[in-house]
C-alpha cells in the first residue's frame, strides 16, 4: 500500500495514533506533552473522528491526577481511552495507574519522557519519569523515533486490548516529541486491522454498569490481598509475546518489523551498549561507521522494557558477547545501578544460573548519559565502546559531561563524527519573532514532502520568553537519519539576526567550505568590516561562503514588517541549490499557500511578493583574505563580575555550559541572588528616553515597567558632583522629602525589551507636540554607551530614605528599590510589574514561595535570575517547588517563621534578666507596623546580637551557652516576615485549588499572589478555569462555554480571608493600596491581580488600555474585602471601580483570544458573546449590593 | 400614484432607500427597513481595513509570539476552518435575502487597488442584488497628484466589475477637479450607478486627552444641496444612474433630488434619528404632495429641473453665488 509520507513531530505522531483509536481523552497540559493533547482538541473541535466514525471527547481536567481518575473512571465504564503526560505531570498519575493495572485494564498513556525535578526543575528529556512508574504494572514500551512513535502508538494500542497490561508508550521528550521528521503516515485501515474489534468489545464488556452490576475496588484485608495480586501473573507472563505478535502483525501491514529487543551491529560483536529512547538511534549511527572499519561492536535496543523479557533479550544478543554497556537515561541517587542496568544485570544472572546463557558471562557496566536532553553524540558513544574495551572500564560512569567530582566521566573526543556527508546540515540563528523556526518547519515539509530525502528538524531555543534567540538544526539527505543530536558540523550557517554576530559564535561548528547567510542592513561593499574578528578568521581559515541579504529591507518593501521568514528561506534554497530553484520557488509559494490561504488572501500575497523579491537582493560576497575587523564577539559577562558568574554563569550565558564540569555546580540547587544584571542582553532596537521638560514626576512609568529599567529617584545637589555630562535631573516639585532635592528618571538601556509599556502609562503629553510623552521611545544604540555610564552613576546614588517614603502612594513607592529586575519575561508582560511591586514593598523581608509557570520560569530559569538584594544584602528569598502545592509550600514558610519567631520570643522572656528587660521588652513588644517599626527593631535585633556574643563568650554553662546559639540562630524572626505565596491562574484556580483553599482557610498570615493571565500562558496558551467565557485558548478551541470561576469570592465567603482584585493599568492607585492593606493583613491574603498576557493575541505596548477597558466593561472588578472593617463596624466590601460602562465586547474585541472565535466559529461567538455580557451583569449586580450592605449586617 | 422606480437596472417599489449606515447590521432591522416601505436596502458597508487589516491582524496577533520559548511554542490553537474575510457580512446578506423581497444592495468600502476588491465576487455569490463600492481615498501623499488619485477610482471600479455580473454603484466624493469628468470616466469604466456623494467622517479634537479622535455626525438637511447641484448637472448627461444622498431628510428633499434627475434617494441621517418608519411618513408625504402637484408618477417629475431640462443652467454654475448675494437685500 503506497501511504502518504507527513512531516511531522513526535508529539502529532502520538496524537493522530491515539485520536483514532481511543473514544474518551482527558487532558492536562505539561511541557513536552502538551501538544499532544493540544492536536487532540483542535481535531475534535472540527469534528474529526476515530476509526469507528466517532468524534473523541476530549476533556481538560484541573491537573494530571485529575486526568487519571478521569481516565480510569472512563475506563471502568468501558471506554477507550487514554492521556498525554510528562514528568511531574505522570507522577501525579501514579496512584490511579496502580488501580489501573491492578484491575487489568486495557490503555495506553503517551508519555514525552521528562527529567523530574529535583535540584532544579528541567523541561527536556530523560527517563527519569518512566523509571518512577516501574512498580505500578505498567507496560513500558520505547519509541526512538519519530516513526516508531507512530508505529509503536498503535502496536502498544492493539497489545493493550489482548493483553490487558495497561502501557506508557513513551519517547524522548523535545529530541523525539519536538523533532520534525518526515515518516509514513499509518493508514485509518492500517488501524482497523490492528484493533481486533472483538478485544474492544470485551473491554466494554467488562465495564461497569447497572445493567450487569458487580463491585470492583474492594477493600481487602491481610487474609487474602497477597493472593489477589498475585493473580495478574499470567497476564504479565504472557504479554511480552503478545506484544512481539502485534509487532509480527503490524509488520506485515507496513513492512516495519519491530521487536522487544532488537539488534545492531556486528553479527560476531564483542561489545555491546544496551539502552532505549532516541539514543539508540545515534548509537546504531555509529556502529554502522565502526563496524564498517571492523570493530565488532552492537547495539541493543529495548523496545519493551516492562514486562521485561529475559528469554527475549538473551536470544537477542549475539552469542559472542564479552562486554556489555548498559546505559540509562536516568539516575537513582543511592542504588546499586540505575533501572536498566538492574535489569540486564539480573537477566544475564538469572539465566546463567538456570544454566541456559547462550554465551559465556559477560561483564556488565551501568553507565549515565543524557540527562534533560543532554547531547548525546557518536563521539561519546565511541568513547563508551572505547572504555567497554578497557581491561577494567569505569563502573557506573557517566558520559557527556564533565564529573570531576567523583570522576565517573569518561572523555570523549568532540572532533569524531560519524555524520554521512551525503545529508546537509544547515544551522539557523533566527529570533522567536522572526518567524525562522517556523520557515524551517516549511522548509522540511518542502524537503521531506516534495523530494525522495529524508529530512529532519530540531529547534533549540533559549530560556528567556523576550529577545529569545533559536537555533534551528537542519539535516536533508538521501540516507535514513539517525543522528538524534544537534548538528555540530554544519556545511550552511545562517544568521537571521545581525545583532547575533556580537554575541554568538556562530561559525563554530562551521566545516570548510561551508556557506554563510548574514542578513544585515550593510551592503556587500562594506559588510566585511561589520564582521567580528572570529567570524572573519573563520571565513578566511574555513575557506567559507559568504552571502548577504538586508531581509528587512525586503520585508518593510513587501509589508512583512518583521518577519522575515519567508525571505531568509528562499535564500536558503537559493544557495543551498538542493532543489532547482524554479522547483524551489514554486514549493515554497505552494507551501505559503498552504499554511496561509485560510488566514487571508493579503498575508498570502505578501508572502508571495517578499519571495519574488528576494533572489533580487541576495548577493554573494567575496571573501577578503585578510582580516579587517576591530571588535570580537563580545564576553558574556562583565570581567569584573564575581567568581562564579564568570566561571558558570557567563559560560552558560555564551553557551558553552555543556562544559561546565560538576565541581562548579551548587550541589543543592542553591544560587546567588541578583545575576540578571550581569547579563546585558540589548535586546530593544527602541528605549524610552525621559524628557525632564515635561515630566510631572508621578513615576508611573516606573511601577508600569515589566522589567525594572526605568528607576526614579531623590536626592541631595551634591550627589550630582561626579556625574556624567549627559547625566539627566530636575529638582524635585513636592516638599515632602526636604527642600531643594533633586529628582531623576534613569533608564537601563541595556536591560530594556523595549515594549514601550512606559510611554503608553505616561498620563503626560507634550502640549507642543502631542505624539510626545514624559518619556518616549528612542533607538538604543546611538545612546547605549553614555546611558551605560548614566546607569552606572545612578545606581550609586544612594537609595532614599525608606522610613521617610509613604508607600501608599504611587509615587513613593517607586522610589523603593526594586529587588527583582531584568527578569527573561516577555517584552511587557502583565505579571511583572506586580511581582516587582511586592519586591519594593515588602522584599527586603519577603519569603516567597512560587507556583511553577511563568513566574517560576522568568523568576528561576538559568542562566540568570531576577530576584536580587539591596546594598545590606538583604533581599526576597525564593523558591519554586512544584506546581500543585505552591500554597501548601508558602504555608509551610509561614510554619517556620511563626515556630522561630515563637521560639525566640520564648528565649527573649526566658533569658530577659540576661540580655536585659528594656532591649527584651522592646523586641517583644515592637511595633513592626510600618518601616520605622522595623528597621528599628533590626536595630535591636542587632544590639541583641552583640549582646549574646558577649553573653556567649562568658557563659560557663553549657546549657546556658546553648540558649544564647540558640537564640542567635534565631534571631532574625524578631523582624517580621512577609511570606508571599505567588503564581499562575492555572495553579490558584486548578491544579493548586485545592491546597490555596485550605491555606486561606487556615487563618494564617500568608500573602497569596495570583498573577491571572486567564490562561496556562507558560505552556502555550491552554484553558484554565479563570479562562472567560467566549475567549479561545488550547483546550478550549471551541470556545471557553463556562464563565470565569470567581475566586475572590470563593475566598471571601470564609469572611476571614482579605480579598482584592486589582488591574494596575486601570487603576494604579487602587492597586499599590490593596498590595499595602493585603500585607498590613493580620491573616491570609489573597490579591487576584490582572495580568495581560501575550496569549491574549494583543499589543503589548499598549496593554494597559486593555486592562482599563476590562475594568470599564465590569468584566474585571476592582474590589477590595478586607476584614478588619468589620471590626469597626462597617461593610469589609469596597467596590473600587465603575463598571459596565462599556459593553463587554468592546474589550472583549480589542483582543484576538475573543475575535478569533467569530473567525472559527461565529455562531458560538455570537452566544457566547452575549452570554459574557450576561455574566458580568449578573456579577456586577452581586457586587454592587454587597458593596451596599450596611457595615452593621456584615459585622 | 406610481412611485416606481428603476436603478441599476432594477425595478424598485419606491424611490427610497436607505443608504449604508449602521441600522442594516441586523436582519431584524433590515425588515423593519422593508416593512417601513423602502424600496431597497444598501447594507452597512464592508470596509478594505475589514478584508485586510483585520485578517492581518489576527495573524500578527496569533503568531508573533511563535516559536520562541521551547514550552509554549504556539499560543493558539491551531485551526484548519479559518474564516480570514468577513464571512458574517456574506451571512447577512444570504440572511436578509431570505427575509426580504425588496433588492439588497451590498456595499464595499476601500480605497487601494488590492485583493479586497475580489470580495466583491463573494458578495454577487452570497446573492446580492447589487453592489455599491464606496471609494474613500484620503489623499495625503504630497508625491501623487490628483490625476493618479484618478485614476486609482477608476482602475479600482474595472477591478470590481471584472469580479461581479450583479450591476456596480459608485459612491464616490465630492472632491474632483472635475466632477463631470470623474463620472464620465467612471461611466465608461463601466459603473451602472453613481451614488452622490459620500461623507468623510472628519476627525475630531479631544480637548481633554489631546487627542485626535473620530467622532460621526448626523448629516444635516444643507448638505442635500451639494448632491442636488450635481446630480442636476450630470443628468441626462452619463449614462448610468443616479443616486443622492447626504441630508435628505424630508419628502420634499426626496422630490427634489428626483427632479434634478436622481433614480433613488437614500437617506440614513434621518432614519437614525427618527427611525424606521420615517419612511413610511416620509412615502406618505410624497403621495400627498404628488396629489397636490398633480403629478402622476415619479418618471414624470425626474430630470425636470435638471441642467438640461431647466431654463437657465447658469443657475448650476458659478453665476449661481452672484446671484445670491445680488438677491440679498442690504
Amino acid at each position: 500500500m503506497d501511504r502518504k509520507k507527513v512531516t511531522i513531530d513526535g508529539n502529532e505522531a502520538a496524537a493522530y495514533v491515539a485520536f483514532h483509536t481511543n473514544e474518551v481523552i482527558a487532558i492536562y497540559p505539561i511541557t513536552p506533552s502538551s501538544n499532544m493533547a493540544e492536536w487532540c482538541d483542535a481535531w475534535a473541535a472540527e469534528n474529526k473522528t476515530n476509526i469507528w466514525g466517532n468524534t473523541p471527547s476530549i476533556s481538560e481536567l484541573q491537573s494530571e491526577g485529575g486526568a487519571s481518575g478521569s481516565v480510569h473512571g472512563a475506563l471502568q465504564t468501558g471506554s477507550l481511552t487514554t492521556t498525554f503526560t510528562a514528568s511531574q505531570g505522570l507522577l501525579l498519575m501514579i496512584p490511579n495507574m496502580f488501580k489501573i493495572a491492578g484491575e487489568l485494564t486495557s490503555t495506553v498513556f503517551h508519555v514525552s519522557a521528562r527529567s523530574v525535578a529535583a535540584s532544579a526543575l528541567s523541561i527536556f528529556g530523560d527517563h527519569s519519569d518512566v523509571m518512577a512508574t516501574r512498580s505500578t504494572g505498567w507496560g513500558l514500551l520505547s519509541s526512538n523515533s519519530v516513526q516508531e512513535v507512530m508505529d509503536f502508538a498503535l502496536i502498544a494500542q492493539a497489545a493493550t486490548l489482548e493483553a490487558r497490561v495497561p502501557f506508557i508508550h513513551f519517547f524522548d521528550g523535545f529530541r523525539t516529541s519536538h523533532e520534525v521528521a518526515k515518516i509514513e503516515q499509518l493508514t485509518t485501515s492500517d488501524m482497523k486491522a490492528m484493533i481486533d474489534q472483538e478485544l474492544v468489545f470485551a473491554h466494554r464488556k467488562r465495564a461497569l454498569t447497572p445493567d450487569n452490576p458487580f463491585v470492583r475496588g474492594t477493600a481487602q484485608n491481610p487474609d487474602v490481598y497477597f493472593q489477589g495480586r498475585e493473580t495478574v501473573n499470567p497476564f504479565y507472563i504472557a504479554a511480552p509475546d503478545i506484544v512481539q505478535k502485534q509487532m509480527d502483525k503490524f509488520a506485515e501491514l507496513t513492512g516495519r518489523q519491530y521487536h522487544l529487543f532488537d539488534y545492531f551491529g556486528a553479527p560476531d560483536a564483542e561489545k555491546v551498549i544496551v539502552l532505549m529512547g532516541s539514543g539508540a538511534e545515534a548509537v546504531e549511527e555509529t556502529v554502522e561507521y565502526l563496524t564498517e572499519k571492523g570493530e565488532k561492536v552492537g547495539v541493543l535496543k529495548v523496545r519493551l522494557y516492562r514486562p521485561f523479557s529475559l528469554k527475549h533479550f538473551i536470544n537477542a544478543l549475539p552469542k559472542t558477547v564479552k562486554v556489555i554497556g548498559v546505559l540509562d537515561r536516568t539516575k537513582e541517587p543511592g542504588a546499586s545501578g540505575e533501572p536498566l542496568y538492574l535489569d540486564v544485570v539480573n537477566a544475564i544472572t538469572e539465566t546463567f544460573n538456570d544454566g541456559e546463557l547462550p554465551f559465556d558471562f559477560p561483564k556488565i557496566y551501568g553507565g549515565r548519559y543524557g540527562l534533560s536532553s543532554k547531547e548525546f553524540t557518536p563521539a561519546m558513544i565511541k568513547a563508551v565502546y572505547d572504555e567497554l574495551g578497557k581491561p577494567k572500564p569505569k563502573k557506573h560512569f557517566t558520559i557527556g559531561i564533565k564529573e570531576d567530582v567523583t570522576n565517573s566521566s569518561i572523555d570523549f573526543d568532540p572532533s569524531f563524527s560519524v555524520e554521512n556527508p551525503d545529508t546537509f546540515k544547515g544551522k539557523f540563528y533566527g529570533l522567536g519573532a522572526d518567524g525562522t523556526v517556523g520557515a524551517n518547519k516549511n522548509s522540511i515539509k518542502i524537503i521531506g514532502e516534495g523530494t525522495d530525502f529524508h529530512a529532519q528538524g530540531y529547534f533549540v531555543y533559549d530560556s528567556k520568553k523576550s529577545g529569545s534567540m533559536t537555533i534551528s538544526h537542519l539535516r536533508f539527505g538521501p540516507k535514513k537519519i539517525k543522528a538524534s543530536y544537534l548538528i555540530n558540523r554544519a556545511n550552511f550557517v545562517a544568521c537571521h539576526q545581525t545583532v547575533f554576530l556580537e554575541t554568538t559564535d556562530m561559525l563554530r561548528d562551521a566545516v570548510e567550505g561551508a556557506a554563510f547567510l548574514l542578513n544585515t542592513p550593510a551592503s556587500k561593499e562594506e559588510v566585511w568590516d561589520t564582521l567580528p574578528e572570529k567570524v572573519q578568521r573563520d571565513l578566511i581559515d574555513k575557506k567559507m561562503k559568504l552571502f548577504i541579504i538586508d531581509a528587512y529591507k525586503v520585508a518593510n518593501e513587501t509589508g512583512m514588517g518583521g518577519r522575515i521568514n519567508s525571505i531568509m528561506q528562499t535564500c536558503f534554497f537559493a544557495i543551498s541549490k538542493i532543489l532547482p530553484k524554479d522547483t524551489a520557488i514554486d514549493m515554497i509559494k505552494k507551501a505559503i499557500q498552504k499554511t496561509y490561504g485560510s488566514k487571508g488572501e493579503k498575508i498570502v500575497q505578501m508572502n508571495f511578493d517578499s519571495v519574488d523579491k528576494t533572489l533580487d537582493n541576495l548577493y554573494e560576497v567575496e571573501v577578503p583574505s585578510e582580516i579587517t575587523s576591530k571588535y570580537n564577539i563580545r564576553e558574556a559577562v562583565p570581567a569584573d563580575a564575581p567568581d562564579f558568574i564568570r566561571n558558570v554563569t557567563g559560560q552558560i550565558i555564551a553557551g558553552f555550559g555543556d562544559d561546565v564540569p560538576v565541581s562548579a555546580m551548587p550541589i543543592d540547587g542553591t544560587f546567588p541572588s541578583g545575576t540578571t544584571k550581569y547579563e546585558k542582553r540589548n535586546i530593544a532596537l527602541e528605549v524610552p528616553v525621559w524628557d525632564s521638560e515635561i515630566c510631572i514626576q508621578c513615576n508611573k512609568c516606573v511601577l508600569i515597567c515589566p522589567h525594572s529599567s526605568i528607576r526614579a529617584k531623590i536626592y541631595k545637589p551634591d550627589e550630582l558632583d561626579k556625574a556624567p555630562a549627559t547625566f539627566k535631573s530636575m529638582p524635585y516639585k513636592s516638599k515632602e522629602h526636604g527642600e531643594n532635592l533633586l529628582y531623576s528618571l534613569q533608564v537601563a538601556v541595556e536591560d530594556c525589551t523595549g515594549c514601550g509599556l512606559c510611554v503608553e502609562f505616561c498620563p503626560v503629553k507634550n502640549k507642543r507636540e502631542v505624539r510626545l510623552k514624559a518619556i518616549n521611545m528612542e533607538p538604543q544604540l546611538p545612546i547605549r554607551e553614555t546611558e551605560r555610564v548614566n546607569w552606572d552613576f545612578f545606581l550609586n546614588i544612594p537609595e532614599w530614605d525608606r522610613t521617610d517614603i509613604k508607600p501608599n502612594s504611587v509615587k513613593d513607592s517607586q522610589f523603593m528599590e526594586p529587588l527583582f529586575e531584568f527578569s527573561g519575561a516577555c517584552s511587557g508582560c502583565g505579571e511583572t510589574p506586580y511581582v516587582k511591586l511586592v519586591s519594593q514593598l515588602y522584599g527586603d523581608r519577603a519569603i516567597i514561595a512560587n507556583a511553577t509557570g511563568c513566574s517560576s520560569i522568568y523568576g528561576g530559569n538559568l542562566p540568570t535570575t531576577p530576584w536580587t538584594k539591596n546594598k545590606e544584602g538583604r533581599g526576597p528569598a525564593w523558591s519554586n517547588s512544584l506546581f500543585e502545592d505552591n500554597a501548601e509550600f508558602g504555608f509551610g514558610f509561614k510554619l517556620s517563621v511563626d515556630q522561630f519567631n515563637e521560639q525566640a520570643c520564648n528565649l527573649l522572656v526566658k533569658l530577659r534578666e540576661k540580655i536585659g528587660a528594656d532591649l527584651v521588652d522592646a523586641l517583644l513588644n515592637a511595633d513592626q507596623k510600618d518601616e520605622m517599626g522595623i528597621i528599628e527593631q533590626r536595630g535591636r535585633v542587632a544590639e541583641l546580637r552583640a549582646k549574646l556574643d558577649e553573653l556567649q563568650a562568658a557563659a560557663k554553662d553549657e546549657d546556658e551557652k546553648f540558649d544564647y546559639l540558640n537564640l542567635a540562630s534565631i534571631a532574625d524572626y524578631l523582624v517580621k516576615k512577609s511570606v508571599w505565596i505567588m503564581g499562575g491562574d492555572g495553579w490558584a484556580y486548578d491544579i493548586g485549588y485545592g491546597g490555596l483553599d485550605h491555606v486561606l482557610a487556615s487563618g494564617k498570615n500568608v500573602n497569596v499572589l495570583v498573577l491571572d493571565t486567564e490562561v496556562y500562558s507558560n505552556t502555550g496558551g491552554q484553558a484554565s478555569k479563570s479562562t472567560p467565557r467566549a475567549a479561545v485558548a488550547k483546550f478550549a478551541a471551541a470556545g471557553k462555554p463556562a464563565a470565569k470561576k470567581d475566586l475572590a469570592m470563593m475566598a471571601m465567603s470564609y469572611g476571614n480571608v482579605y480579598v482584592a482584585k486589582v488591574a494596575m493599568g486601570a487603576n494604579d492607585a487602587h492597586t499599590v493600596r490593596a498590595f499595602i492593606e493585603a500585607e498590613a493583613y493580620d491573616g491570609p491574603s489573597l490579591i487576584i491581580a490582572y495580568s495581560h498576557c501575550i496569549a491574549h493575541g494583543i499589543d503589548m505596548g499598549t496593554a494597559t488600555r486593555n486592562q482599563k477597558a476590562a475594568v470599564d466593561s465590569g468584566y474585571w472588578q476592582l474590589f477590595r474585602y478586607n476584614p478588619d472593617l468589620v471590626e469597626q463596624g462597617k461593610n469589609p466590601f469596597v467596590l473600587d471601580s465603575k463598571g459596565l460602562k462599556i459593553p463587554v465586547k468592546d474589550f472583549a474585541y480589542m483582543e484576538t483570544r475573543f475575535r478569533m472565535l467569530t473567525k472559527t466559529h461565529p455562531e458560538a461567538a455570537a452566544k457566547l458573546m452575549d452570554e459574557a455580557q450576561e455574566d458580568v451583569q449578573s456579577r456586577w449586580k452581586l457586587y454592587e449590593n454587597m458593596a451596599s450592605m450596611p457595615g452593621s449586617s456584615n459585622s | 400614484m406610481d412611485l416606481t422606480t428603476t436603478y441599476l437596472g432594477m425595478k424598485l417599489k419606491n424611490p427610497v432607500v436607505p443608504s449604508a449606515g449602521p441600522i442594516s447590521q441586523e436582519v431584524s432591522s433590515i425588515k423593519a427597513l422593508e416593512d417601513a416601505g423602502a424600496g431597497a436596502v444598501v447594507l452597512y458597508s464592508l470596509f478594505e481595513e475589514q478584508i485586510e487589516q483585520e485578517s492581518l491582524a489576527n495573524f500578527h496577533y496569533t503568531t508573533m509570539h511563535n516559536e520562541s520559548h521551547p514550552e509554549s511554542t504556539t499560543f493558539f490553537p491551531e485551526y484548519v476552518e479559518y474564516k480570514s474575510g468577513p464571512d458574517e457580512y456574506l451571512e447577512l446578506i444570504r440572511k436578509a435575502k431570505e427575509a426580504t423581497d425588496i433588492p439588497i444592495i451590498a456595499s464595499l468600502n476601500g480605497a487601494s487597488l488590492g485583493g479586497w476588491v475580489k470580495y466583491a465576487h463573494n458578495m454577487e455569490e452570497a446573492g446580492a442584488d447589487a453592489l455599491e463600492l464606496n471609494i474613500y481615498k484620503i489623499a495625503t501623499d504630497f508625491n501623487t497628484n490628483g490625476r493618479e488619485i484618478e485614476q486609482l477610482y477608476i482602475d479600482i471600479v474595472k477591478e470590481v466589475k471584472k469580479n461581479i455580473k450583479i450591476p456596480l454603484a459608485v459612491k464616490l466624493s465630492p472632491f474632483f477637479s472635475s466632477t463631470a469628468w470623474m463620472a464620465d470616466q467612471l461611466d465608461r469604466a463601466g459603473a451602472d450607478g453613481l451614488v452622490l456623494f459620500n461623507r468623510f467622517y472628519q476627525p475630531d479634537i479631544d480637548l481633554e486627552n489631546l487627542e485626535v479622535v473620530p467622532n460621526v455626525l448626523l448629516s444635516t438637511p444643507m448638505a442635500m444641496r451639494l448632491p442636488l447641484r450635481w446630480i442636476g448637472i450630470l443628468y441626462g448627461r452619463v449614462e448610468c444612474d443616479l443616486a443622492a444622498t447626504s441630508g435628505i431628510y424630508s419628502e420634499k428633499d426626496v422630490i427634489k433630488t428626483i427632479m434634478v434627475g436622481a433614480k433613488v434617494t437614500q437617506m440614513m441621517s434621518s432614519i437614525l434619528k427618527f427611525g424606521p418608519n420615517h419612511i413610511s411618513d416620509v412615502l406618505a408625504k410624497i403621495r400627498f404632495w404628488m396629489e397636490a402637484n398633480e403629478y402622476n408618477s415619479i418618471s414624470d417629475m425626474r430630470g425636470s429641473m435638471s441642467y438640461m431640462n431647466v431654463g437657465d443652467p447658469s443657475q448650476y454654475e458659478r453665476a449661481n453665488y452672484m446671484k445670491v448675494i445680488s438677491s440679498v437685500k442690504l
